[in-house]
């Protein structure tokens, strides 16, 4: 594994990855910086922000696909990982059935292999070629391929794309259960704040650097949250993202103030209030308790 | 007819074959086939070297590819020009370069055409130890890292957040695609080595349904090729490389004609059922 440090840095057991001030720079300019979290067992995190925000980014720092150039990414030692990334382009020219593609990164019994694609809903497709499967069955089997590995923490990077409405849905209460029933932790990638507010215990903000945090009702009733997405339509007002900063391209920060710094800190005096509504000090027990937002109808069409 | 030079030139040709197969399909995959030419082209410099410096052929080729594969991944690091740009400019340097220095070597004579297009029928018994003996250890390699290979294949992303190490699957790739440069070079020859690896993996894509069908379909249909150019190559007295790049390329052309019921039978998985 990749290790940024020795497993002996993570102070608590439970935790699966924690960021400690982590940050990555390309080009001379900070794609995130500062960024300080941790995902535990069962635990359900939320990465959300406008595009370009870093979310992919991040992710890919938690499981060791980029490394910080500042701070640290601790993993737990021996950490099992299933990823969905949010770009994937095969080459047309490898013959991969969906099969072979369950078993890209480690074996799996025919049972196992049955049992994630039902989950997912395309056990028909078993024997079908990746390259004919449209955009939203793809999707499917890579969740099922994440699903099959039984991983400690499953990193999810939009991972109903191209699904339909219906299936989404379903995908999330997919989610969920796997959660539940597993006790794994997934730190999730998303657009659809509806989904991600129902099924997450913690919410994180990102432009750059973590804008706010906390549970999906402490976020919810933040004026920063509100004023991202608007009251409690369903419509994305992620794309107009307004801050009271704006991040410069040498990485400095312009505060609505005026003033200029290097960094952009939550107690440096240039931002709103609260923005650092909570940190992750909730458990296991808060689960199950949210109410599931996602509308219940629509599922039948899914199934074949 | 089986006279003792083709018998030799065959058993080495189909070494060869086998050995490019997989490795061909991973340069087809990855599209590396510009990446593979350069290196091969680069293999002049390695005879040029070996001449200059009077040390084995097959290993100064061999330093010189991993080299200049090296150089390419540090060079598309920095990201100042597109990849395809330095490709262009370090395989024909490569390739001048070697060529000027074999010019500036007067005390030497050496069958130029032999190293460009390759001179199977001057094959040696040593060269054929050598090239069955570096074709199973590719082919060892390939099977021992193949799930990471293919992992790396599909995702690089993937293949390091799962523990796959794409990294270094990436530089035994190189080392690989070096080594097979320098065993194939005599004969193919540097300027058809690519079309050895790649026209029999393009051959094997129609007729594969996994990866490892693809990889083993490339090699038989790589020794076919090789082959029929070598009985060609003695029936016409045609050179022998580029009868064998002919020959596969007659193989691609055959398994371009469409089969009735082919296609449907391939999207029944897909589209029949929902």
């Amino acid at each position: 594994m990749l290790m940024t440090k020795g497993a002996a840095a993570l102070p608590d057991e439970s935790q699966l990855v924690s960021l400690d001030n982590a940050g990555i720079r390309r080009d001379g300019r900070w794609l995130v910086r500062g960024v300080d979290f941790s995902i535990r067992r069962g635990e359900v995190v939320t990465l959300i922000g406008p595009n370009g925000a870093g979310k992919s980014t991040t992710a890919k720092l938690a499981i060791g696909v980029l490394r910080p150039d500042e701070g640290s990414v601790t993993r737990m030692h021996g950490l099992r990982i299933g990823y969905v990334p949010q770009k994937l382009a095969i080459d047309w020219t490898m013959p991969l059935s969906v099969r072979r593609l369950m078993r890209l990164t480690g074996s799996l019994d025919d049972a196992e292999l049955r049992a994630a694609l039902e989950a997912t809903g395309i056990p028909h497709l078993v024997d079908a070629e990746v390259r004919h499967l449209s955009g939203g069955e793809f999707q499917r089997a890579l969740l099922a391929r994440a699903i099959a590995r039984k991983p400690d923490l499953m990193v999810l990077d939009e991972p109903v794309q191209g699904v339909d409405f219906a299936g989404e849905s379903a995908l999330y209460d997919l989610i969920r259960s796997i959660r539940n029933s597993t006790g794994c932790g997934i730190l999730m990638i998303s657009h659809d704040l509806h989904m991600v507010m129902a099924g997450t215990d913690t919410v994180i903000c990102l432009n750059g650097h973590i804008c706010c945090r906390g549970t999906p009702e402490v976020v919810g009733q933040s004026a920063d949250y509100l004023k991202l997405f608007g009251g409690n339509s369903r419509s994305l007002a992620v794309y107009s993202h307004h801050h009271d900063h704006t991040h410069l391209p040498d990485g400095r920060v312009l505060h609505g103030d005026g003033s200029i710094t290097d960094r952009c800190h939550p107690g440096d005096g240039h931002h709103h209030e609260n923005e650092d509504h909570s940190s992750h000090d909730h458990h296991l027990h808060h689960h199950g308790t949210h109410s599931h937002l996602a509308p219940a109808t629509g599922r039948e069409d899914d199934r074949v | 007819m089986f006279d003792d030079f083709f018998t030799r030139a065959l058993v080495a040709g189909i070494g060869v074959a086998l050995t490019a197969g997989p490795l061909g399909c991973f340069v087809v995959w990855r599209r590396m086939a510009y990446f593979g030419d350069t290196m091969a082209h680069s293999a002049l410099l390695g005879v040029a070297l070996s001449l200059f410096f009077q040390v084995n052929l097959l290993v100064s080729v061999f330093c010189v590819a991993v080299v200049v594969s090296l150089l390419l991944l540090m060079l598309q690091r920095r990201q100042s020009l597109s990849a395809d740009a330095l490709l262009g400019i370090l395989s024909h340097s490569a390739l001048a370069i070697g060529l000027v220095l074999v010019a500036f070597m007067s005390w030497v004579r050496i069958d130029l055409v032999a190293f460009l297009f390759g001179d199977i029928l001057a094959v040696t018994r040593a060269d054929i130890a050598l090239i069955w003996g570096g074709g199973v250890l590719v082919i060892a390699a390939i099977i021992a890292l193949w799930r990471p290979l293919i992992a790396s294949t599909v995702s690089e992303d993937i293949a390091e957040a799962e523990g796959m190490k794409p990294a270094r699957a990436r530089l035994l790739f190189m080392l690989l695609m070096a080594l097979v440069i320098a065993i194939a070079m005599k004969v193919v020859g540097i300027m058809l080595i690519t079309a050895l690896l790649i026209i029999p993996a393009a051959t094997a894509r129609r007729f594969s349904s996994s990866p490892e069908v693809m990889a083993v379909a490339a090699s038989l249909i790589g020794a076919v090729a090789v082959v029929g150019g070598l009985f060609g190559s003695l029936t016409y007295d045609t050179p022998s490389g580029p009868s064998i790049v002919v020959a596969a390329l007659l193989l691609f052309i055959v398994s371009l004609i469409p089969v009735a019921g082919k296609n449907t039978a391939e999207r029944a998985g897909n589209t029949g059922v929902r």
